[in-house]
C-alpha cells in the first residue's frame, strides 16, 4: 500500500507532475525575460494542461488506433517510476534496490520510444519524419550520455543509487573532482537533447515540421505528453543532482536543480537549432571524446 | 462544455491560416505576436498543427480552391474551435465582392465567431477584437 502510494502521489507521479508544471512555468518566464518580455503567469502550464483535458481527441484516418492513443500513457509510466525510485534515492537511500541506476537508465529511454512509436503510429509523413529525428537523436546522445553517467560509479565503485548517494555524502561529492566537473558539463548537453530543447530540437521543430511526431496529436494525448516533457524537465536534471551533488538538505537539492535547469534554459534560449547531421557530429566525436577523458580521469582517481 | 470554454480562454493557441489574401494581414498577425505586444501573457501561443489549434485566424478572400482546404482544416481542428476573420477580406470579400474566382465569404463556409474589419488591421486592432471576443463568450458563460 505504502509502495503504491509512493508512486502514485508522494514523491512519484502527482508531486513530480506539480513541480513539472512549475519548472516549466519558469522556463517559459525566464524565456520571455530574456526577449525582455513580461511572459506568461507561472502556472500557464497547468491551464495549458486543463484546457487538452477538455478539447476533443481525434484520430486520423488509417492510423493504428490502440497503438496512436496508449504510447502517451508509456511514457508518463516511465518517467512517473524514474522520478519514484530518484527521489527515493535522496530521501531514504537505504531503500533503494541493486542495479537501480540501469532501470532508471533504461526507463528514461522509454519517453523518447512512446514519441517515436506515437509518431509512426499516427500514420502522417512529418510525423514519421520526426520520429526517425528522434531516432538519431537517442544513437547520438545515448552513449556520451551512458559514458557520462559511468563517473560516479567508478569514483565510489557501486551500482545502487543509495550507495552512491551516501558515498558521496561521506567522502565528498563527485562534482568536486575533475572528472566528476567534466562529466557534469557533458551531462548537461546530453540532458538538453534528452528534453527535446533547442539547439537539440530538430525532431519536433515548429518551424519546419510543425511539432514532428505530435502533429497528429489532440486533446488528451496531447495533454500527455506535454505533461511527460514537464516531467523530464524535474527528472533529468534530478538524475544529474543524484548523481553527482546529491545532499540531505532539501534546499540545497533545490538550489542545485534551479542552477542546472536554468543552465539549461540559457543554453536554450542563446543557440540557434542545429540540423540531425550536425547534431549526430557533435556528440559522436565532441561530446563522447570528452566524456571518454572524463572517464579515463575517473579511473586514473582525479 | 463551459468549463471547457473558460479553460480555453486562459490558453488559446492560435493557427493562422491564409486564403490567398495580399500578404498585409498575416504580416500584421506575426506582429501582433511579436515579443513587443506580448500575447503570451495572455497564453496565447502560435501552433503550427491545427490539431494543437482552439482559434483559427483567417486571412484573405477564399478562392475555388482554397475554399475547400478551409473547411477541411476546420473538420480537422479538435472542437471546441473558435474562428476570427482578420481583415475587409476576410469579413466581407471587400473588393473582390464581384470576384469569378470567388466562391463566397468565409463565414459561407465556416462558422466565424469575430470579424476583424480594417485592410490590413493593426496589431492593436487585432488584439482588441481578441479581447472583445473574449469579453463576449465569457457574458454568454455568465448568463448561463
Amino acid at each position: 500500500m505504502s509502495t503504491l502510494f509512493s508512486y502514485i502521489f508522494f514523491p512519484g507521479f502527482v508531486f513530480t507532475a506539480l513541480l513539472g508544471i512549475i519548472a516549466s512555468g519558469i522556463d517559459r518566464k525566464v524565456t520571455a525575460r530574456i526577449q525582455w518580455r513580461q511572459g506568461p503567469p507561472l502556472l500557464q502550464p497547468l491551464y495549458d494542461f486543463i484546457k487538452l483535458l477538455g478539447k476533443e481527441t481525434l484520430v486520423p484516418a488509417g492510423a493504428s488506433r490502440l497503438t496512436f492513443l496508449i504510447t502517451p500513457v508509456f511514457g508518463l509510466a516511465a518517467v512517473s517510476i524514474v522520478s519514484t525510485i530518484l527521489w527515493g534515492a535522496l530521501i531514504n537511500p537505504k531503500e533503494s534496490f541493486v542495479g537501480d541506476f540501469i532501470v532508471v537508465l533504461y526507463l528514461l529511454a522509454i519517453p523518447s520510444l512512446s514519441i517515436i512509436i506515437g509518431g509512426f503510429a499516427s500514420r502522417n509523413r512529418i510525423a514519421s519524419l520526426g520520429a526517425s529525428r528522434e531516432m538519431k537523436f537517442i544513437l547520438s546522445y545515448e552513449l556520451p550520455f551512458i559514458m557520462v553517467l559511468l563517473i560516479p560509479v567508478i569514483q565510489t565503485g557501486n551500482i545502487r543509487l543509495g550507495d552512491i548517494v551516501t558515498a558521496q555524502m561521506s567522502s565528498g561529492l563527485s562534482v568536486g573532482t575533475v572528472s566528476g566537473f567534466i562529466a557534469l558539463l557533458a551531462g548537461i548537453l546530453c540532458i538538453q537533447a534528452k528534453l527535446g530543447l533547442v539547439p537539440f530540437d530538430a525532431s519536433e521543430a515548429e518551424q519546419e515540421i510543425v511539432a514532428g511526431p505530435f502533429i497528429e496529436y489532440s486533446g488528451t494525448p496531447l495533454a500527455i505528453f506535454k505533461l511527460t516533457k514537464w516531467m523530464m524537465l524535474v527528472t533529468l536534471p534530478l538524475f544529474l543532482v543524484v548523481m553527482y551533488m546529491p545532499s540531505s538538505n532539501p534546499v540545497h537539492i533545490a538550489i542545485r536543480y534551479i542552477i542546472i535547469l536554468v543552465l539549461t534554459i540559457l543554453i536554450r534560449n542563446t543557440n540557434p537549432r542545429l540540423r540531425i547531421d550536425q547534431v549526430m557530429r557533435f556528440f559522436w566525436t565532441k561530446v563522447a571524446f570528452v566524456s571518454l577523458i572524463a572517464v579515463i580521469l575517473a579511473l586514473l582517481k582525479l | 462544455m463551459s468549463t471547457k470554454l473558460r479553460a480555453l480562454l486562459k490558453s488559446p493557441f492560435v493557427f493562422h491560416l491564409a486564403t490567398s489574401p495580399c500578404n498585409n494581414c498575416d504580416i500584421e498577425i506575426l506582429d501582433a505576436l511579436t515579443p513587443r505586444y506580448d500575447l503570451e501573457r495572455f497564453g496565447i501561443q502560435l501552433v503550427g498543427s491545427i490539431r494543437h489549434a482552439d482559434v483559427l485566424l483567417v486571412t484573405g478572400v477564399p478562392n475555388h480552391k482554397n475554399a475547400k482546404i478551409l473547411k477541411e482544416l476546420y473538420d480537422q481542428a479538435s472542437k471546441p474551435c473558435l474562428v476570427v476573420a482578420i481583415g475587409t477580406c476576410a469579413c466581407g470579400r471587400g473588393m473582390f465582392k464581384n470576384s469569378y474566382n470567388s466562391p463566397g465569404t468565409i463565414d459561407s463556409i465556416i462558422p466565424v465567431n469575430a470579424y476583424i474589419p480594417g485592410c490590413p488591421p493593426k496589431p492593436e486592432a487585432i488584439i482588441m477584437g481578441v479581447v472583445k471576443l473574449i469579453k463576449s463568450i465569457e457574458d454568454t458563460l455568465k448568463k448561463k
